[in-house]
């Protein structure tokens, strides 16, 4: 028997496509990467910015560990309550996943079943995806046209705030493990001032004195302790917000990819008029039957293709501006404020 | 401010202080002003430029001379040190390219004012030396304090030619015979054996807290600069939230300037002026050792029925030094614990003080930034 920890998603709704007004199902950790990973191929390659997957890895981008007890279940299932629910609430956000009965069925149907093989999905998994992703695409060769100005500073903006939110990080991870250093020493030095309290003469005033010392310093211990594990949490968010903006980039990705398909039919229909012209000379009739149905299976992929990246792109503009609505309030929640 | 208290002149007629100093590369020239009511002084009020070598070379000569040596001497101010704010200068010069001119503006800024920190910290403390002189009941009559008050040329000249008298060798005999020759002793008097005791206990715990005070500081220093780049970051790049990070930047600095200032300073302090108390200790083990000497070779010219005389008068001598010292240092010893403890317990409260403060503020901040942020999100 699997010992496993399962969570409870607990809904409140208005909407009329639910079954009822309030209910709880209880969800394992991979029914949520498996959640990801059906919205993902369904919604990714239309240019949806799919939320990316929680966190797999205990430590994931933040490679610090934060006190004693960061090792210990409680904390551990607390952090990964918090990230599994950050996700849920993005992809609820999202309109038009909403809508999706996929996610209707996670929120709802008592019984899943089991997700398999989610391994390649989460934390590190998911960011290496993406910037394979993005190498392939660069690879290509592209060229810009005036419509796509609006999106080539589009990317510029996501990619210069990755960069800068990967910096934040890094300095935030420094901050960690100097307050942690810092509670350290507090209590080294706490105990040390202790000991010279009680080295002083004995009278009642030097007494008082190293008693005052280690009341102190005990506090300030306290006081480092709690700003090590909050500003613990603020390098989670920010890790997470990094993932997020790795799933904005993979929109754009998959709208390249779109634009690509579309030019590489473009491409296929002129050799196929080429060989049309070739043959006409050469005078073989039923070869030029087949040329011919050919060059009419390209035409229609070429309108089929245009279109798919018209609808793509604008998918991505609307995702995009979303995204940058709530951005910034979201990353920087009142969790922020817990570094103090 | 005075950070470390120590009793200050209050006897108006000899006031010293350092009103300014200046840095030249790696020389600080300290301005010593004194104020004096004494005929011994020629001018009622005068001003003289010193180095730090000039005040070693005062404290030295002080502990060298012999009719001091049952007085605790005021413990050498230590050697100006700007190797931490030099080097993140140095850093700051070759990441310039690096940086925008707004992040550069605003490290140099920090940096100029760690400086500053450490420079007013040097001239406290040595100020402080001077002070301790002037409210010394002997050594304030000292020639050389007057001559290091008073005298307007060049002081090197006269140091080198101390150091070549005695080309510190007592101070070197100091240091290695000092804590055998202490504990060796055999006590004869119950005052300076609780005192012998408790100094040698005192001074191994002050200099471990001390030590794990300057380990304490360091930590709360690099995470107040870790603050610091984050809240360059947050408003060059991102401008959110900075006023925050500035702000709690501001309250972290202050705590961590704050600590060093009363504790570590106050902990180094008084493990030199410990040091100092111990020097006199040893001082009295020798001539109390010297005394047992001339028992000896008094008790063999007896037997010899040799040099008699001289080996009395020999022994007569090193009682009396023994006694002048013993009866001296008693003094001195029981003023010292006195002084220490008001001093320690001042300082002591004045900083948890502070540092309750400094919490309190936190606090509050933090709450409202909670409530704006709401706002925000609505």
């Amino acid at each position: 028997m699997n010992a496993y920890m399962a969570y409870k998603v607990s809904t409140q709704t208005t909407l009329a496509m639910f079954r009822n007004k309030t209910f709880t199902v209880r969800r394992r950790f991979s029914d949520f990467l498996g959640l990801y990973e059906k919205l993902s191929e369904k919604h990714g390659p239309n240019g949806f910015i799919v939320p990316p997957p929680p966190e797999k890895s205990i430590l994931g981008m933040t490679k610090v560990k934060v006190g004693k007890d960061d090792s210990s279940a409680a904390d551990f299932v607390e952090r990964r309550r918090g990230a599994l629910e950050r996700y849920l609430q993005r992809v609820v956000n999202h309109p038009s996943l909403l809508q999706d009965p996929d996610v209707r069925e996670f929120l709802e149907r008592e019984e899943l079943p089991r997700a398999v093989s989610t391994q390649a999905l989460s934390g590190a998994g998911f960011l290496k995806m993406i910037n394979k992703a993005t190498d392939a695409v660069s690879k290509m060769t592209i060229k810009m046209n005036e419509s796509d100005v609006w999106f080539e500073e589009k990317l510029q903006e996501v990619e210069s705030a990755d960069q800068h939110f990967r910096k934040l990080h890094t300095l935030v991870e420094s901050l960690v493990i100097h307050r942690k250093e810092l509670s350290l020493n507090t209590a080294s030095f706490a105990k040390s001032a202790a000991m010279l309290g009680s080295a002083e003469d004995n009278t009642a005033l030097s007494r008082a004195l190293s008693q005052l010392a280690e009341v102190e310093d005990k506090m300030e211990q306290l006081h480092q302790d709690q700003a090590a594990n909050d500003t613990f949490s603020f390098a989670e968010l920010i890790a997470d917000f990094i993932r997020l903006l790795g799933a904005v980039r993979g929109s754009f990705d998959q709208r390249m990819k779109a634009w690509q398909r579309w030019q590489d039919a473009q491409a296929m229909l002129q050799k196929k008029r080429e060989t049309e012209a070739k043959l006409l000379w050469a005078n073989k009739p039923d070869k030029l039957q087949l040329a011919k149905e050919e060059i009419a299976e390209w035409e229609a992929k070429v309108t089929q293709y245009e279109r798919d990246f018209e609808r793509v792109s604008a998918t991505v503009r609307k995702e995009v501006i979303r995204f940058e609505l709530i951005k910034y309030w979201e990353a920087f929640l009142p969790e922020a404020k817990a570094i103090a | 401010m005075r950070s470390v208290s120590v009793d200050l002149n209050n006897d108006a007629s000899l006031l010293i202080d350092i009103p300014d100093a200046l840095c030249e590369r790696d020389k600080v020239k300290f301005t010593v002003h004194t104020k004096t009511t004494l005929s011994t002084f020629q001018k009622p009020e005068f001003s003289v430029p010193r180095q730090h070598e000039d005040f070693i070379w005062l404290h030295d000569t002080l502990v060298e001379t012999e009719d001091y040596a049952g007085l605790i001497i005021p413990p050498a101010p230590p050697k100006p040190d700007f190797e931490s704010p030099r080097e993140k200068m140095h850093k700051l010069g070759e990441g310039e390219a690096t940086m925008t001119k707004e992040e550069y503006a605003k490290m140099k800024q920090e940096l100029e004012a760690e400086y500053l920190a450490v420079f007013k910290k040097t001239v406290q403390v040595h100020e402080i030396f001077l002070q301790r002189l002037s409210s010394h009941p002997m050594l304030s009559k000292d020639r050389n304090f007057q001559i290091f008050l008073e005298y307007d040329q060049d002081l090197s000249v006269r140091r080198k030619n101390a150091k070549e008298m005695f080309g510190g060798f007592f101070k070197n005999m100091v240091k290695s015979a000092d804590e055998v020759l202490i504990s060796g002793i055999k006590e004869v008097d119950d005052f300076f054996e609780q005192e012998k005791t408790f100094l040698l206990d005192y001074y191994s715990k002050i200099k471990d807290s001390t030590a794990k005070a300057e380990k304490m500081t360091r930590s709360h220093k690099s995470t107040t600069w870790n603050f610091f780049y984050l809240f360059i970051f947050l408003t060059l790049k991102l401008g959110k939230l900075s006023d925050l990070f500035e702000k709690l930047r501001k309250v972290e600095g202050r705590v961590a300037s704050d600590q060093e200032l009363k504790l570590t300073e106050l902990l180094r302090y008084y493990m030199r002026d410990i040091q100092a108390a111990k020097d006199l200790l040893y001082r009295r083990a020798r001539a109390l050792a010297d005394y047992e000497n001339s028992n000896k070779a008094l008790d063999k010219a007896r037997l010899k029925s040799k040099d008699i005389p001289q080996a009395e008068e020999h022994q007569q001598q090193c009682l009396h030094k023994f006694d002048k010292l013993s009866e001296s240092g008693k003094r001195e010893l029981t003023g010292f614990k006195g002084r220490r403890v008001v001093a320690f317990r001042k300082n002591l409260i004045e900083m948890a003080e502070l540092e309750i403060k400094h919490a309190k503020v936190s606090n509050i901040m933090t709450g409202s930034h909670a409530e704006r942020t709401h706002t925000l999100l609505d």
